[in-house]
């Protein structure tokens, strides 16, 4: 709260990224920088292959940048924390071996956030937000996809971290559900004001959650444009609906064609 | 188009503000029966009874006790034996000697494990001992261990803990390996300390390969103990079933024969469907990741 609401709280500068492949050397994102306040809906979009979700893990602290740094508040971010909790799009993401509640748990009592009945307390409150009380005491294989999902996005929101990473969380679900979750998702921001940073390939999700989209190119990743949402597909000052505009930014070309093999 | 066809008179559409109820219940309880049969306590003892009557009746068409005595023979040689002590005391060491070896073969296959999950030298070490020595049965160790250890319980449980050590080194290494990356990383994220990560991830993680190798390990052990004490003999505290066995041929007791193999044979369903069976169904059935 005493943090100025105009300095941001991730800032993300020249980052590139590599990840050794069976036999080759992927470069994921060129110097991509951007920076989220405080309860942003950040929405990084693009294709498969602009390394969003390596960028997303590198805040997470998960891989290090070969070039550029990365900094939550006035921390370099150099390895994984709780302050920084990831929610996966695998279902898998819940231990089995735990239940529902057992899960939130864990990840309060295992981070040192809470113990004892204070965190049983915690983990119940936000069980109840994702609308999952009946279940508490079920084990994750009993749980549709969906359930799994908000399980996930309970134990990270349990935690009250500086930032709720969220990497294509709902991509695996079918349609129906995926549109009640983002609507339980924007309820939640309401509550919590939680600032999340959010990947995605789908360009009606983003603009439905964000309110600033990040749009990347691929091979490698590179930042193409930052816009402005408000939730709806308004049209814009051009007379286009927000997500033609964030098509043919992503698709009609690069205006610099080729320009990677030139460096 | 589309308009045209949703405006189709012959093709209406219609809203059923009132769905049809009265269609009973939408969920009925399965008969008695169903459920009996659904047990598999059940249907695997009514196996083992059918086998036993084909034991029975093969047995008595071949009219030979000292071939092959009936079921009924046996199970009053194995009555016997119990009610004399001699197959209960042949049971108690053989068993004694068995913990000995698998306790003692679990903690250097822990040992062993430990070391190659944390660097990859001790990887390279258990693939390659493992490769040498998994296929190397454990009797052909006895003459060397009976050099080693003398003519005691020692050599036994050495040539045990060979037997158990590499299935269960194998198999739990292969499952620390299989834990998926999601909850690896679940773990790093809640920044969990390097103990807590093993005990916490890894080793539930990995339950499902643990048992397995558990289960086979176990069952090496008996083969492998029951082999030896046929070769061995008596061993310093008295005969196991092995010897039970061995003895009980050079007397031409078939019956008491076949009564010793029977109770390797029940002591092993017993430990695999009392222990084995309840252990997985309290962990990774529970769980969701065993069907």
């Amino acid at each position: 709260m005493a943090l100025d609401p105009q300095k941001p709280l991730l800032e993300v500068d020249g980052v590139t990224l590599q990840y050794r492949a069976r036999d080759h050397l992927v470069t994921a994102t060129y110097r991509v920088s951007f920076s989220i306040r405080k309860s942003d809906r950040y929405v990084i979009l693009g294709p498969s292959g602009c390394g969003k979700s390596t960028l997303l893990k590198a805040v997470g602290g998960f891989i290090k940048p070969v070039e550029g740094t990365i900094t939550l508040g006035d921390r370099q971010i150099t390895r994984p924390g709780p302050d920084r909790v990831l929610v996966f799009q695998e279902f898998d993401q819940l231990l089995p071996w735990k239940t529902v509640e057992e899960n939130v748990l864990f990840a309060l009592t295992a981070s040192g956030r809470l113990s004892g009945s204070e965190a049983v307390e915690r983990a119940r409150h936000y069980i109840e937000k994702v609308k999952l009380t009946k279940f508490a005491d079920s084990y994750p294989h009993m749980l549709s996809g969906g359930m799994k999902q908000r399980v996930a996005i309970a134990r990270g929101m349990a935690m009250e971290p500086e930032i709720l990473l969220m990497d294509e969380p709902f991509a695996a679900l079918d349609a129906l559900t995926r549109g009640q979750m983002q609507e339980e998702l924007l309820q939640l921001w309401e509550d919590t004001r939680v600032t999340l940073l959010f990947v995605t390939h789908s360009i009606a999700e983003a603009v439905r959650i964000g309110n600033r989209i990040l749009l990347l190119t691929p091979h490698p990743g590179r930042v193409r444009a930052e816009l402005g949402s408000t939730g709806v597909d308004a049209i814009g000052a051009d007379g286009r609906k927000l997500s033609s505009r964030i098509e043919s930014l992503l698709f009609e070309g690069e205006p610099h064609g080729g320009r990677a093999a030139h460096e | 188009m589309s308009d045209e066809t949703s405006r189709n008179p012959e093709r209406p559409d219609f809203i059923n503000d009132n769905p049809p109820t009265g269609f009973g219940v939408v969920a009925k309880p399965l008969s008695l029966l169903e459920r009996v049969f659904d047990r598999g306590e059940v249907r695997k003892g009514l196996m083992l009874v059918a086998l036993a009557l084909v034991w029975e009746g093969y047995a008595r068409w071949l009219d030979n006790s000292l071939l092959f005595p009936t079921f009924s023979d046996t199970a009053l040689a194995f009555w016997q034996g119990l009610v004399s002590g001699n197959l209960l005391n042949a049971t108690v060491v053989s068993v004694t000697t068995l913990l000995q070896g698998y306790v003692l073969g679990l903690a250097c296959a822990a040992l062993l494990t430990a070391f190659a999950t944390a660097t990859r030298v001790g990887a390279d070490l258990l693939d390659t001992l493992t490769a040498m020595f998994n296929p190397l049965p454990s009797i052909a160790l006895l003459p060397l261990a009976m050099i080693w250890f003398g003519l005691g319980n020692g050599s036994i449980v050495f040539v045990l803990v060979h037997a158990v050590m590499w299935s269960v080194a194998l198999n739990t290494h292969t499952g620390f390996r299989s834990v998926s990356q999601t909850w690896r990383m679940v773990g790093q994220n809640y920044g969990l300390s390097r103990f807590a990560y093993v005990t916490k991830i890894l080793i539930p993680g990995a339950l499902p390969s643990i048992l397995t190798g558990l289960k086979i390990g176990w069952a090496f052990a008996w083969r492998a103990l029951i082999a030896a004490e046929l070769v061995f003999g008596v061993s310093s505290s008295g005969g196991g079933l092995g010897w039970f066995i061995f003895e009980n041929k050079n007397l031409l007791e078939i019956p008491g024969v076949f009564a010793g193999l029977l109770m390797v044979i029940v002591f092993g369903l017993v430990v695999e469907n009392l222990v084995f069976r309840t252990l997985e169904q309290r962990t990774i059935r529970r769980w969701g990741m065993q069907s």
